[in-house]
């Protein structure tokens, strides 16, 4: 049998004085004013109620009342609110942007909650019980009990192909993807590949076809039978989508253009690893250009690793 | 030598600090007051406010305050301090007939009971820079006021033509509580109540531009203004456990009833139709536009074709909250540096293939 | 006097959200659910932290007759979460069951729509005793293979709803299933048989 870590019991005692004046069902360690991880607790019931549909019906979207927050739209709302649902005061916070935790949008999150929640935030994916991601699934395999929870600009998979709301909601309910395949196959006949690179549509679960944010497609398969939960979430649009832990996602391809992720030609010039995402990096002004891994933390430890 | 880029901790933290800076400008000059701008900038609380969908003038100037002046932003604040709120329900209707009127204008009747009330408005200024403004401390004489006399000696327009059945009715209450698209996510085809929601918390220049194109051809209305009214209307609110209604104050409303010409269908004789616009504080150029797009979208409803992009409601409700505008247009400026990798990379791959094609091709040529 | 509801609102909520969120995440796998209250009889603490964790005016919610035929349940649950209750389980969006044995079929409970899967109902049901490792065979997203579980009591004929609820998907109910201080979920994506 195979148990969860429940959060421990809070402390009945009452908290002294300057806690108890932040008002009822502020957190001991948050923002004056505000409820426990910003939101209110009948907000977070409402995610929290789309987020077990979006666990049941993997890969559907779940429309919900996606509320303001106090940060803009397409900066991470949706990810914001999906993480501020879950959260609970012994979960280790990890935020990346593009791969890494010091990037200036992904320090803004993981300031946000450690002001409103007072959770322990942490930039080693091990160490992590929740991250949350904008373009990105880290290099470090996850493992069971992690939950990553992925910003959505635009969770509409076929929205470049029809951009309707009633018409995609049809098609999804028809399990009508022969758009998507065409134009997938459009690509293939004009350009001898598939130039789709990123936000690179899968299929989950063998039903609904999904958009995985816009990832490079290089991280597609780490998707597939992840162990880890993983939860999507697009405020401007207002919906909460979802693929369970040990759950087949499968990249749309064809039998004669077998879908392929990107290579690198050469190991990340930092830690040296091969097979890791890079970033390319302008040296300078006369076409100087070197390779790091978008992933800060593996390369960091990798780094660190070899220094000793 | 390209060194790692850490440093966002402090680069946020320098940026607040020179933010708060230039946010209070020059120290020598006086710094403004909350309630200087509520009462003296008071045209852009309301548009804060209506856009911010929360009627507190003082917080609207405190979150214009915080933004120097950007509206979007202070609407930005004042909504995301508005979803923290607990929600205790719904206020009965207000009664905008019951209005205490500061101002009401019809275009379509040259007098009609009540008056034309021309009240505090730029319509008939020349406008001329009045440097005697920049000098301060002056006080203009106190503006003649008749009286007025009680509100109901002031119905509306649409009631007057309604008599007459010369205009659809007024769509009856039945009773049905009205959605909330702060609450539940817009699901198409939205009703008219949500639909005026969107519009009446819209940007005032998308609203207005939308409105605009109407009038330029795309969705076109024949509208006339039957009546714009501002003033003051009282709020009250039934508790559950009272069981009465309970007053909770006054709040400042325009309104702007539209009416639009219909030639009549195979089952409905030729009429006016309606357009509405209401939002708060005095801005009777949002109100109107929403009034005029309001009408456009009822197309549909009306059997006239759906051509134009303010007829849409898809297109007009996605796009008009500036919010999610704002937020999706601005968020390019993140960082993007893995999927432009990918992008780099196809790029690349594709044109070094297309310059072999072209090699062999060439190639083929010469030995030809 | 009415009984008492979280002593923590905030973080028993939460610890209750994510024990039904695992426990929906990983079909079949037991998780600790440990509210700690007292609701009147016959409900049960698990029902109950279940119900104000995720139940409001938003939600209507169903009782099942046991749970109906006692005044003092539906006045915990009115007072403690606002939910309305409903006597039409296809209007439920959570349905409380204290005796699965006299559980209405599961077609009688809102499938939700091609368009919207996710209006369905989630069934909430008090068993004596759930156990792991023997019993039904479960496979489907969130299961590493096959996991077996055993609910006691199993209805009679539950499989077989259950089996034809799956082959409904995307449309479906949706199980959680509670035992004293557990709990396990079953969602519609989820095929299980016999043996």
């Amino acid at each position: 049998m195979r148990d969860a870590p429940y959060p421990e019991r809070p402390d009945p005692s009452p908290q002294p004085s300057p806690e108890r004046e932040r008002g009822p069902g502020a957190s001991e360690a948050g923002e004056a004013g505000y409820n426990f991880a910003y939101l209110d607790e009948g907000t977070k019931r409402m995610i929290r109620r789309a987020i077990l549909k979006a666990i049941a019906v993997p890969g559907y979207q779940v429309p919900f009342a996606s509320r303001e927050m106090p940060m803009p739209y397409g900066w991470g709302t949706g990810g914001v609110q999906v993480t501020a649902a879950i959260l609970g005061r012994a979960d280790v916070l990890k935020v990346i942007d593009q791969g890494a935790d010091d990037t200036t949008n992904a320090v803004s999150i993981r300031r946000f909650f450690a002001r409103t929640s007072g959770v322990a935030t942490t930039t080693r994916t091990t160490e992590a019980t929740i991250i949350q991601t904008r373009h990105r699934i880290p290099e470090t395999p996850l493992r069971e009990g992690q939950i990553l929870v992925y910003q959505v600009p635009i969770p509409e998979p076929l929205r470049f192909l029809e951009p309707r709301e009633t018409e995609t909601r049809q098609l999804h309910a028809l399990a009508e993807y022969g758009a998507m395949h065409v134009k997938l196959y459009e690509d293939i006949s004009r350009h001898g590949h598939i130039a789709t690179t990123y936000a690179y549509p899968v299929e989950v679960a063998g039903r609904y076809v999904m958009d995985p944010s816009p990832t490079p497609k290089f991280d597609n398969p780490k998707m597939d039978q992840s162990p880890a939960l993983q939860l999507f979430g697009a405020g401007r649009e207002r919906r909460i989508y979802a693929v369970p832990p040990y759950t087949s996602v499968r990249s749309l391809d064809f039998e004669d253009h077998p879908f392929r992720v990107q290579e690198f030609t050469e190991p990340c010039a930092l830690c040296g690893a091969s097979g890791h995402y890079l970033d390319e990096v302008v040296t300078d002004d006369s076409g100087g250009r070197m390779y790091v891994c978008s992933d800060t933390d593996i390369c960091e430890t990798r780094v660190a690793e070899a220094a000793r | 030598m390209y060194v790692a880029v850490k440093g966002g901790e402090a680069a946020i933290d320098n940026a607040h600090r020179l933010l708060a800076e230039a946010r209070r400008g020059d120290p020598d000059v006086p710094e403004l007051t909350v309630a200087q701008i509520r009462e003296q900038m008071a045209l852009l609380v309301d548009r804060v406010m209506a856009e911010g969908s929360l009627y507190d003038p003082d917080l609207a100037a405190l979150a214009l305050k915080q933004a120097r002046g950007d509206v979007v932003e202070a609407v930005f604040l004042v909504r995301a301090y508005r979803t923290t709120l607990p929600r205790f329900g719904a206020s009965i209707p207000v009664d905008t007939g019951a209005m205490a009127v500061a101002r009401r204008v019809s275009a379509t009747f040259k007098d009609l009971p009540g008056g034309q009330v021309l009240g505090p408005t730029f319509d008939y200024t020349h406008r001329l820079i009045d440097f005697a403004l920049a000098a301060e401390g002056a006080t203009e004489p106190a503006a003649e006021t008749e009286p007025r006399d009680d509100a109901s000696t002031c119905p509306r327009v649409t009631d007057l033509l309604a008599q007459d059945g010369l205009i659809e009715p007024s769509p009856p209450d039945d009773g049905a509580p009205a959605g909330d698209l702060t609450r539940e996510p817009v699901d198409y085809p939205a009703d008219r109540a949500l639909r005026l929601q969107a519009l009446a918390r819209g940007d005032e220049g998308f609203v207005l531009g939308l409105g605009y194109s109407t009038q330029r051809g795309y969705g076109r209305t024949h509208p006339f203004v039957g009546e714009i009214r501002v003033g003051d209307v009282a709020v009250e609110f039934v508790p559950e456990e009272l069981g009465f209604p309970v007053p909770l104050g006054r709040i400042r409303l325009t309104e702007c009833q539209m009416v639009n010409q219909f030639k009549g269908s195979g089952t409905a004789p030729p009429q006016f139709t309606r357009g509405y616009g209401l939002t708060f504080g005095q801005s009777e150029r949002k109100a109107m536009a929403m009034a005029l797009v309001d009408r456009a979208l009822r197309a549909e409803e009306l059997g006239e074709p759906v051509v134009s992009p303010a007829q849409d409601q898809e297109f007009v409700l996605a796009h008009c909250d500036s919010l999610q505008a704002t937020g999706f247009v601005e968020h390019l400026k993140l960082p993007h540096y893995v999927d432009f990798q990918a992008e780099l990379e196809l790029v690349r791959r594709l044109r070094a293939e297309f310059e072999q094609t072209r090699d062999r091709a060439e190639m083929q040529k010469a030995a030809e | 006097m009415l009984a008492p509801g979280f002593a923590d609102a905030v973080h028993d909520a939460q610890g209750t959200f994510r024990a039904v969120m695992d426990a929906l995440a990983r079909p079949g796998l037991l998780q600790r659910l440990d509210a700690g209250l007292e609701p009147p009889a016959p409900l049960t603490s698990e029902l109950a932290a279940i119900a104000l964790a995720l139940t409001d005016a938003d939600t209507p919610v169903w009782l099942d007759a046991g749970l109906a035929a006692a005044p003092e349940v539906a006045a915990y649950l009115r007072f403690h979460t606002g939910a309305p209750l409903t006597d039409d389980p296809a209007r439920a969006a959570f349905a409380l069951i204290r005796d699965p044995a006299r559980c209405p079929p599961l077609s009688r409970f809102a499938q939700g729509t091609p368009a919207y899967p996710d209006t369905a109902t989630t069934l909430v049901l008090a068993l004596d005793a759930i156990a792991s490792g023997e019993g039904l065979r479960l496979t489907g997203p969130g299961i590493d293979g096959a996991v077996r579980i055993a609910l006691t009591p199993l209805p009679e004929g539950f499989v077989a709803q259950l089996a034809e609820n799956h082959a409904g998907f995307p449309l479906g109910i949706d199980l959680i299933l509670t035992a004293p201080g557990r709990v396990a979920g079953l969602p519609r994506s989820i095929a299980v048989t016999e043996g």
